[in-house]
């Protein structure tokens, strides 16, 4: 039995998402056995780690500075083993054009793309080669901020006349945007748990809207979007698609789970990368913890083994 | 294209320490929800909520509230209050009271309405549990699924989850700088009529509206409650801010226009006493407000006693004008403040009201400005504000936002429109960029007096979806 701080809140936007990843974790700790310490990740996280003295953080914060490797590279410097992956791959994971370009360069299939940073349009008139790049990836085009872990600031660009908007309403979210071909096809999402014989893909979930296209609004109304666990794939399919994402937790350097999602073409039937998440929500409703379930892993279980990986880590 | 796979909703707030205990597992969440009412469907969960709940954080400057300033209440003049009720009505002031409400705040309310022009006898009024329930009541009474409201576009956020939670159709009619548009009103009126519905009521708030801080014009007024009486329709008055007037003569309310025949009217304490009291009222035709009565014993038998008895105290020992008048002051202040801070900060592109009272401004940017999106990046310099969203059913108001100026002081003020304002900027400069087009010219440099150039005072553009 250990001594665990659940870190949770935060000041990012997913704040109230990861106080329910939080409160899910910390229950399941307790059911466990074990002392938990809840912590709201704020100006005081170093005194109150310093106060508390965790054997093992378990981090359950979403989006920036809990997801980005900022509390990873402070739970490093104060020396508290912490769950699933380090800084590096925290940023890789967090900056989808960063994240993207691992993918590119280690051959995995992700959707063509082009980013800019705010000074790029201002300082360097990129906004010159747009009409270029709108040619280059076809309408519609998917614009969506680097570093945002939710569906916020995604538009798509049906036209060339509405590039600018979405482009304005990304930079909202980060000084950097993203530019992407959009494939259309069925959305899966893949997470990979870490065990003894290594990373292993869990059952795909396929995110079916109910009724038009995954949008905003689908994401965020309760009911608009089902979800199946196993998703019904062909064998075939379903492995590649799980050696795809397992691939990707490899190259981006990630550790103790994390989630990959992808969409399938429906053109070519292949699976492409869309991007990961390096600390995916573990709410009830999650799509990890629905996965881990369909793996015969309870929560209890995923929480324990990934506390368990956490201590195993040899320290950076 | 992350997958979101989280609702959000009730009960995903809280500090860390206090984190709710959750015991159930995605199958029970399945359970629970094979298990709600079909309406619960239109209680919509938002981004924007979640956005809303990190506004609360202390270091953030909030514009986004409606909050009176309490502050302006002597804490010594609540304690003698309290003290005095616990000493001569403690039995009764924890008892339970009646339905309707106790007599003697009646008579404080008769007197309230009074000040206003309403002649208003004591039967004809329901206390209430805030003004709020008023709206939940009249939608519990009136509202079959499906049923018209008509409501004005922009319209008070608080109302668009009891609007949906009884599953109305909810029309908006757009605004300009005298309130409600009749004339397109009739025409919906009309439309609607071809198609064989009446709307049950229509939603107003005349007076310093909420969001859009414009007034309804006497003409309209008149027109308004005219047309009801012709239609047999029946007009939702809610009127919260009609004595918060920072200048200018009052208008009559649209229940002194018609006496009380088809104008239910809403009242409340929250802004010229405290909205901690949770204390409104309705005053409304008698068989109407016999069904809001039952409607109230099933939601809560009746309004604090206690806070009741607070009320009753306060008005007799204390002169009620003396507060209203502090709070006057102290409002017309802050938004002068916070006009003369959004001539100087906010772009051209930009327009905003010029409420003559009230605690709000609804401010207009560019159509390609995504307030809910510019909310995000707001946070990020510490400052909130609503946007225009939460005010429609129908998702207009996409680009504007409402600012409110009685929550915070002048400096917070000032602050906060700067940085919204940078914000702005910045996005108004950036599509120049993408679009190559240039950004208009910033303003004149301001003088000490507020933006009273008519000009500026919007009218409220419909836009598209």
């Amino acid at each position: 039995m250990s001594r665990v701080a659940v870190l949770a809140g935060g000041q990012s936007l997913e704040r109230q998402v990861s106080l329910r990843s939080g409160a899910r974790v910390r229950d399941a700790l307790e059911r466990l056995g074990h002392e938990v310490v809840a912590i709201d990740a704020g100006p005081d996280l170093v005194d109150r780690l310093a106060d508390t003295r965790p054997e093992v953080a378990f981090v359950a914060l979403h989006g920036r500075e809990g997801e980005d490797g900022t509390v990873q590279e402070i739970l490093e410097l104060v020396g508290i083993p912490y769950t699933a992956s380090g800084p590096s791959a925290c940023m890789r994971c967090m900056d989808k054009v960063l994240a993207k370009h691992v993918l590119r360069d280690a051959g995995l299939p992700t959707p063509e793309f082009y980013a800019f940073s705010q000074s790029a349009f201002e300082a360097l008139g990129a906004a010159r080669a747009l009409p270029a790049i709108e040619e280059r990836l076809e309408f519609p085009i998917v614009v969506k901020p680097a570093a945002q872990g939710s569906a916020l600031g995604v538009r798509f660009a049906p036209t060339a006349a509405e590039v600018p908007a979405a482009i304005v309403a990304a930079f909202s979210y980060d000084t950097k945007v993203v530019l992407e071909r959009h494939v259309a096809g069925r959305e899966l999402a893949i997470s990979v748990l870490d065990g003894p014989a290594g990373p292993e893909a869990l059952p795909v979930v396929e995110a079916i809207p109910r009724g038009g296209d995954y949008d905003f609004e689908a994401r965020y109304e309760i009911g608009r979007t089902e979800f199946v666990c196993p998703a019904e794939l062909d064998d075939e399919t379903t492995q590649r698609a799980q050696a795809i994402a397992l691939e990707a937790y490899r190259v981006l350097g990630c550790y103790g789970f994390a989630r990959i999602d992808l969409i399938l073409d429906a053109v070519d039937g292949e699976p492409t990368v869309l991007e990961a998440n390096a600390i995916p929500g573990l709410t009830e409703t999650s799509l990890l913890p629905q996965a881990a379930e369909a793996a015969g892993i309870s929560f209890a279980a995923f929480v324990e083994r990934v506390l368990d990986l956490a201590l195993a880590r040899t320290p950076t | 294209m992350t997958i979101d796979e989280t609702p959000r909703g009730p009960g995903s707030g809280g500090e860390s320490h206090r984190m709710g205990r959750p015991r159930t597992t995605a199958r029970d969440l399945e359970r629970y929800a094979g298990l709600f009412a079909r309406r619960t469907q239109g209680m919509k969960s938002s981004a924007m909520r979640d956005l809303m709940a990190i506004t609360a954080r202390p270091e953030v400057i909030s514009l986004a509230g409606g909050l009176p300033d309490t502050s302006s209440f002597p804490a010594e003049d609540v304690a003698a209050l309290m003290s005095r009720v616990a000493a001569d009505a403690s039995a009764r002031a924890l008892q339970y009271g009646p339905t309707e409400g106790m007599d003697e705040l009646k008579s404080c309310i008769v007197r309230v309405m009074a000040e206003e022009g309403m002649d208003v006898g004591e039967d004809d009024l329901l206390v209430t549990t805030g003004g709020q329930q008023v709206i939940d009541l009249v939608c519990k009474t009136l509202i079959d699924p499906g049923d018209v409201i008509v409501a004005e576009g922009p319209t008070y956020p608080g109302a668009v989850p009891t609007f949906a939670a009884y599953e109305a159709d909810v029309v908006q009619i757009e605004m300009d700088a005298n309130g409600m548009r009749i004339d397109v009103l009739e025409e919906m009126l009309q439309r609607l009529d071809h198609e064989g519905r009446t709307p049950k009521f229509i939603y107003t708030v005349p007076t310093f509206q909420n969001p859009a801080g414009v007034t309804m014009g006497l003409d309209r007024r008149r027109r308004l409650v005219r047309l009801a009486a012709e239609r047999e329709l029946l007009v939702l008055e809610d009127n919260p801010y009609g004595l918060l007037r920072y200048e200018g003569d009052p208008l009559p309310p649209l229940y002194a226009l018609d006496g009380g025949e088809y104008v239910v009217y809403l009242g409340t304490f929250s802004k010229i006493l405290s909205p901690g009291l949770r204390l409104g009222w309705t005053a409304a035709p008698r068989p109407v407000l016999e069904k809001l009565n039952l409607g109230k014993q099933g939601a809560d038998l009746c309004s604090s006693t206690f806070g009741q008895h607070f009320v009753i105290e306060y008005f007799a020992r204390r002169d009620w004008r003396d507060l209203l008048g502090s709070l006057r002051e102290l409002y017309r202040r802050r938004r002068d403040t916070m006009l003369d801070a959004l001539a100087e900060h906010f772009p051209r592109e930009a327009q905003w009201t010029r409420p003559g009272g009230g605690l709000f401004i609804w401010a207009t940017l560019p159509d390609y400005i995504d307030t809910t999106d510019l909310l995000a990046r707001a946070l990020r310099e510490q400052v909130a504000f609503v946007p225009g969203r939460a005010a429609y059913l129908d998702g207009r108001g996409g680009s504007a936002m409402r600012l409110n100026f009685s929550g915070a002081g002048e400096e917070d003020l000032r602050e906060g429109v700067a940085r919204i304002g940078k914000v702005v900027n910045e996005q108004v400069r950036l599509y120049s960029t993408l679009t190559g087009t240039a950004p208009a010219a910033p303003h004149e440099p301001v003088a000490t007096a507020p933006a009273a150039d008519g000009a500026r005072v919007v009218p409220l553009r419909r836009r598209a979806g």
